[in-house]
């Protein structure tokens, strides 16, 4: 049961508990009445004659099952002072500091992308048995990353929960920025990559050849732009009300100038709040389906193929939970940087993390189940090449990484029962990075152990990869991070009217 | 002497908490005031049935884009592949409807939500260089509530002594304020 902090002692009245007014809030609402009444008034004011402008604040009765999503008690002026405040200084050394470093990796990734496309793929460490590795793998893992942002931004909101205001802002940007590394991949592994567009359906000089419609690679494509239009559209149209706050604010010319043109001229009015919330609940509940719909086509990709270990219907249940798990360990690792570096401690409370650690539990344990009814399916299917992969992922030569995944995935995540690792901010941060790094491997285990070992055991080969392929990924860790800074310095990091509307969440 | 009858003269009264808004706005409708609008920094929900506001119709839109997506999405695939430039790919058919669902859903969802969005704009006239005024403090912490003096009846001292008593912090008059 939560108490306020310096609350009084319980007092009955028309037959609810009620707590008294904690001591600090009494002053402070005295403090407020007061400065009110010492208040100019403006010269074509009229003066509400004989009536002091006083406020008979009821006193606010804290819900027994509630605790507050926002701490501190904050006025609305407070969280806008607080979210915009974060705008407006130069930024500091650490800011700097990190952005330099993301930009060595994203540099690092520009000299590998720039050695594939002149040299061409063989700069890669596939082979013939082996034709997808490294960057489809990367390519997956940042997709399931990007699934984190509008399942918070678009599902949590349809399931009405609140605490989902705190984060969903940077875990939208988070997606955009994941889903454009995730785009790169196939884009480079094209070969001419300046050709890509020939994906889209449109007249053409070749007879007009149209694309294939029957193929899961082209759905791809359709999938992933429209989930990075959708969530775009999605991100902004959240964004545009605290522009306009952040413009109505700033004292940077540059700044307004800047937040005056993509605040559309938002002033606040209702009738536009009406819409804005209608069209907000349809985006949320269009980008719903589309979630789901995202991860399961990648999926296809695998699935509608005969290899053993990928042609299965499980696939695209077991891809969603776990695009979802990633994308929730991605949110957690930058949440606690974030509200740490920002001092955001009481806007991102251990309560937003605990919600996010539940999330990751049942989509890790989800997780889990899929890879246990892997290895039955895969038995029962009685077909022999199932079971040797099957076998040959638990035992065979990439046996480490198959563990990996699965004690990273698995098994970390079923920490989360305890309560006390839940709420314990280090063992979260450390939790999620092993999640991060487990689900990498999960894609790595599905692409590799399925094709090195091919039907014919003359074609049977090792992969490894090359210096280039890790450059892009340490590209893609660079272009990611170097985007999500910068994000840091020009958006406000929290829903700053979202906020407002949930300040009054543990009260009745 | 701003002549009265043709003047278009509002009056906005703050609020600084959204209960005494909902409550103002609510009473002021039914003392036979009209509301003209009411501008807060965050969507303060009970608003639309203070001042009666119809729901939007926006949904309507979502659907019908949805609808025209769907129709395009799946008139785009039967058409290129089984009609304009047939492909044997497999030997599946040339018309492999279930095959089309994934696209034709993608651009379902893709018409839907960029035709709502952009008529939510178009109607909000919303757009890049907008010169709308604002209320001071109204993206910040405050609720404003503006009344339309909508013809010479409109009683000032009345309107004051209703808003009083919900806690308002000022009355202004003027004659354009968005």
């Amino acid at each position: 049961m939560w108490r306020p902090s310096g609350a009084g002692k319980k007092t009955k009245g028309n037959g609810d508990y009620k707590y008294s007014v904690p001591t600090g809030l009494k002053d402070r609402l005295q403090k407020k009445q007061m400065a009110v009444s010492l208040k100019q008034l403006e010269p074509n004011e009229i003066n509400v004659a004989g009536q002091p402008a006083t406020f008979e604040i009821a006193h606010p009765v804290y819900s027994k099952l509630r605790s507050p999503l926002i701490l501190g008690r904050k006025s609305n002026a407070e969280v806008t002072r607080d979210i915009c405040q974060l705008l407006d200084p130069k930024p500091g050394r650490g800011w700097w500091i990190s952005l330099s470093i993301s930009f060595v990796l994203l540099a690092i990734g520009v000299v590998a992308t720039v050695h594939t496309v002149t040299t061409g793929i063989g700069t890669w460490g596939l082979n013939r048995t082996v034709g997808w590795a490294f960057d489809i793998t990367n390519f997956v893992f940042w997709i399931g990353i990007g699934h984190a942002g509008t399942f918070i931004s678009a599902i949590l909101f349809l399931f009405n929960q609140k605490w989902r205001t705190s984060v969903n802002r940077s875990a939208e940007a988070m997606t955009l920025i994941a889903v454009m590394c995730a785009g790169l991949f196939p884009i480079i592994h094209m070969g001419r990559p300046w050709l890509f567009y020939w994906v889209l359906p449109y007249p053409n000089t070749r007879g007009t050849l149209w694309v294939n419609f029957r193929s899961p690679l082209l759905w791809d494509f359709f999938a992933i732009s429209t989930y990075f239009t959708i969530s775009a559209v999605f991100w902004y149209l959240g964004l545009v009300p605290d522009l306009a706050t952040a413009r109505d604010r700033t004292k940077s010319k540059l700044r307004k100038a800047l937040y005056r043109v993509m605040s559309l001229g938002w002033n606040g009015s209702n009738r536009t709040w009406s819409r804005y919330e209608t069209v907000y609940t349809v985006l949320a509940a269009l980008a719903t389906p589309l979630v789901i719909s995202v991860h399961s086509i990648v999926s296809f990709d695998f699935a509608t193929s005969l290899i053993p270990g990928w042609h299965s219907t499980i696939f695209p249940p077991y891809f969603v939970a776990g695009a979802v798990f990633s994308g929730f360990a991605m949110v957690m690792t930058l949440m606690i940087l974030v509200r740490r570096l920002m001092h955001l401690e009481d806007y991102i409370t251990p309560q937003h993390l605990e919600n996010m650690c539940k999330v990751a539990l049942l989509t890790g344990s989800i997780v889990g189940l899929a890879y246990v009814t892997e290895i039955f399916t895969g038995f029962y299917s009685g077909n022999p090449n199932e079971i040797f992969v099957i076998i040959n992922r638990g035992l065979g030569p990439y046996a480490w990484a198959y563990w990996i995944m699965f004690g990273c995935n698995a098994l970390v995540s079923q920490l989360f029962w305890f309560r006390k690792l839940r709420t314990s901010i280090p063992a979260i941060f450390v939790i999620s990075i092993l999640i991060n790094i487990g689900m990498w491997f999960e894609r790595f285990v599905i692409i590799v152990t399925s094709l090195h070992r091919d039907f014919l055991p003359s074609s049977w080969a090792m992969y490894t990869p090359s210096i280039t392929e890790v450059g892009l990924l340490v590209g893609s860790f660079g272009l990611f991070f170097t985007m999500f800074l910068i994000f840091l310095r020009i958006f406000p990091v929290i829903s700053i009217n979202e906020v407002k509307g949930v300040l009054g969440y543990a009260k009745h | 002497m701003p002549n009265i009858e043709s003047a278009k003269r509002f009056t906005a009264a703050f609020f600084e908490r959204e209960d005494d808004l909902i409550a103002g706005a609510a009473e002021a409708r039914m003392a036979g005031f009209e509301v003209y609008d009411v501008y807060t920094p965050f969507p303060v929900h009970g608003m639309d049935r203070a001042v009666a506001l119809p729901p939007s119709r926006l949904t309507w839109i979502a659907l019908l884009a949805g609808a025209l997506g769907l129709v395009f999405g799946l008139t785009l695939q039967v058409w290129t592949s089984a009609y304009d430039w047939p492909l044997n790919v497999g030997g599946k058919p040339f018309n492999s409807f279930p095959l089309f669902i994934p696209v034709a859903f993608e651009l379902t969802v893709l018409f839907s939500g960029l035709i709502a969005i952009g008529v939510l704009f178009a109607r909000n006239r919303m757009w890049l260089f907008s010169k709308r005024r604002v209320f001071e403090r109204v993206t910040d912490d405050r609720f404003v509530l503006v009344l339309k003096q909508s013809d010479a009846s409109f009683d000032i001292d009345k309107a004051v002594r209703l808003f009083s008593r919900h806690n308002v912090i000022k009355v202004v008059e003027g004659d354009q304020f968005v």
